[in-house]
């Protein structure tokens, strides 16, 4: 039975044009394919790497691995307060620029220049080659031409992206519709953080399949509610108030009434007291007139609005005045970290500070759940056995996702020039 | 020098649950027993709504160190609440080997 109003075609699935017939996982299981995705996809989208405010000062800097798309960036506030990105890389003979201890762990901190720990080689914050060891010993080097090697990087919302591709458009228009629709979102306020990260034995895009749908919620985490509402959230099963999609990007609306609950005995007795839980403190902070986009429906049970920006970057904006990112970095066919960051408005008081903990470690207790949940997954599609598998209508965002890794790669082997480059050439 | 606020003096039996990181609570939890688990919830839990009406008058910029302790004691009462209240065991059911840990937390 159908409790929230469908399109007019009857279904998500034939609304946004995709198709109904079962999926086939190759994509999730092949070495090849991913290797395609790597140069289609992680080299040619904008990928998220981080937030303004891990850039607080002029000279702030973070390192962040892309090992999908074959390099590692530096990202850095400089002394003109413009966010720039450098792949990570002395230009002498190719060392990790900036690391500690060890290469492949991610650092931060702040600086006036970068120094390379092998030659010390020199850099300002602009990425220009300063210093050069022993100089007369090189043969006519001309340091105007050894500066790091520039990433794009542009800012959208407070969020660093970056991308391999000189040809990307602009990232404003790569965040298309649903990006618009949410611009304005005080996500500035939001600066308490709480960041997860966990090696994920799993295709990256089985764990984005996990979070873009609801339909496992009622029977994966059955146990987290007492157990009468748990069987009544079974017998309703899921349905979301609506789907979105625009480009390679989608978002699902969701209810999700238990900030504060209707019947206080649907939750945990810690929660009563805390008035808090996975949906985050039942008190929210005041921020004001939430942006057009949010709550596309206009439901009054509205919960939160789970958004994702392909290929690799998730928002979810929750209704209680907080939201939450998951990133999921691939480094292999079928292994990839998975990273989770919680956001806040500070809080004033230690209460405060308690009940956004209970959020924070029930989502955590989810989590685990999901990542065990994922490598089953893996190793059952790897063995081939069973290629095909049926999406129902509440799993529109997967069937969309994976078409949209298929098209990029369809596109990529298709020729390196794409349409719009030719255009501009021509003219 | 007591751990915890006067107020809350019973509770210092269970100073050893005064873990600044969610990663140490966390780890905690999995090195102990139902039966100790349990033991801490039951002293504890009776206490929080006091605990939250304390804490609601304790601003968190200049935080003094025995309120910061009553917070880290509290958070541990979070985390075990759910093998307690739930779980029944102090691993997440079906989680395997899997693990996600924290790598960016607020201090306090």
């Amino acid at each position: 039975m159908a409790h929230f109003t469908k399109p007019a075609e009857g279904s998500w699935t034939e609304h946004f044009g995709l198709a109904t017939e079962p999926v086939v996982y190759d994509d999730s299981t092949s070495p090849e394919f991913y290797e395609l995705e790597r140069d289609a996809i992680f080299r040619r989208t904008w990928l998220n790497v981080g937030r303004v405010e891990q850039l607080p000062r002029k000279g702030s800097y973070f390192t962040k691995e892309l090992d999908a798309a074959r390099t590692a960036v530096l990202v850095v506030r400089d002394m003109d307060d413009e966010v720039r990105s450098y792949h990570n890389m002395c230009r002498h003979r190719g060392n990790k620029l900036v690391w500690q201890d060890y290469p492949r762990e991610e650092t931060q901190g702040v600086c006036r220049q970068f120094t390379c720990k092998y030659h010390g080689w020199r850099y300002d914050l602009q990425g220009n080659l300063t210093f050069v060891q022993q100089e007369d010993e090189f043969f006519n080097l001309d340091k105007s031409n050894f500066g790091l090697a520039p990433v794009r990087t542009d800012v959208w919302e407070g969020f660093v992206f970056v991308t391999l591709d000189p040809d990307a458009p602009p990232l404003r228009e790569y965040m298309g519709r649903l990006g618009a629709g949410i611009e304005g979102y005080p996500f500035h306020l939001m600066t308490q953080k709480h960041t997860y990260r966990a090696e994920v034995g799993s295709n990256w895009k089985l764990f984005i399949d996990a979070f873009v749908e609801f339909y496992h919620a009622p029977v994966l985490h059955a146990k987290q509610a007492t157990e009468e509402e748990s069987r009544k959230l079974q017998s309703f099963g899921y349905e979301a108030l609506a789907y979105d999609i625009d480009g390679p990007h989608a978002m699902v609306s969701s209810w999700g009434g238990m900030s504060p609950p209707k019947d206080l005995g649907m939750v945990k007795p810690i929660d009563r007291v805390l008035r808090s839980g996975l949906f985050g403190p039942w008190d929210a902070p005041d921020i004001g007139a939430l942006p057009s986009g949010l709550n596309p429906s206009g439901h009054p049970a509205w919960g939160l609005d789970s958004y994702l920006f392909f290929p690799n970057f998730m928002i979810l904006i929750w209704k209680p005045n907080w939201y939450l990112t998951y990133h999921y970095w691939p480094t292999s066919h079928h292994t990839h970290v998975f990273e989770t960051s919680l956001y806040f408005v500070p809080p004033a008081n230690a209460y405060e500070r308690l009940e956004q903990e209970l959020a924070v470690v029930t989502f955590k207790e989810f989590g685990l759940q999901d990542g065990n949940t994922l490598e089953a997954t893996q190793m059952m599609i790897e063995t081939g056995a069973v290629r095909e598998f049926p999406l129902c209508d509440q799993e529109v965002m997967l069937r969309h996702l994976h078409r949209t890794c298929r098209q990029y790669v369809a596109d990529h082997q298709g020729g390196p020039t794409r349409t719009t480059v030719r255009v501009s050439a021509a003219s | 020098m007591p751990i915890l606020p006067q107020v809350f003096a019973e509770l210092e039996p269970f100073a050893d649950w005064v873990l600044p990181s969610e990663r140490d609570r966390f780890a905690k939890r999995l090195a102990s027993s139902m039966d100790e688990l349990q033991a801490f919830y039951d002293a504890a839990f009776p206490r929080l709504e006091d605990g939250v009406e304390y804490l609601k008058g304790v601003p968190i910029e200049g935080i003094a160190e025995q309120d910061r302790n009553l917070l880290w004691l509290f958070s541990s009462l979070v985390t075990v609440s759910f093998p307690v209240e739930v779980w029944r065991q102090p691993r997440v059911p079906d989680s395997g080997a899997s693990s996600i840990d924290v790598v960016v937390e607020p201090v306090p």
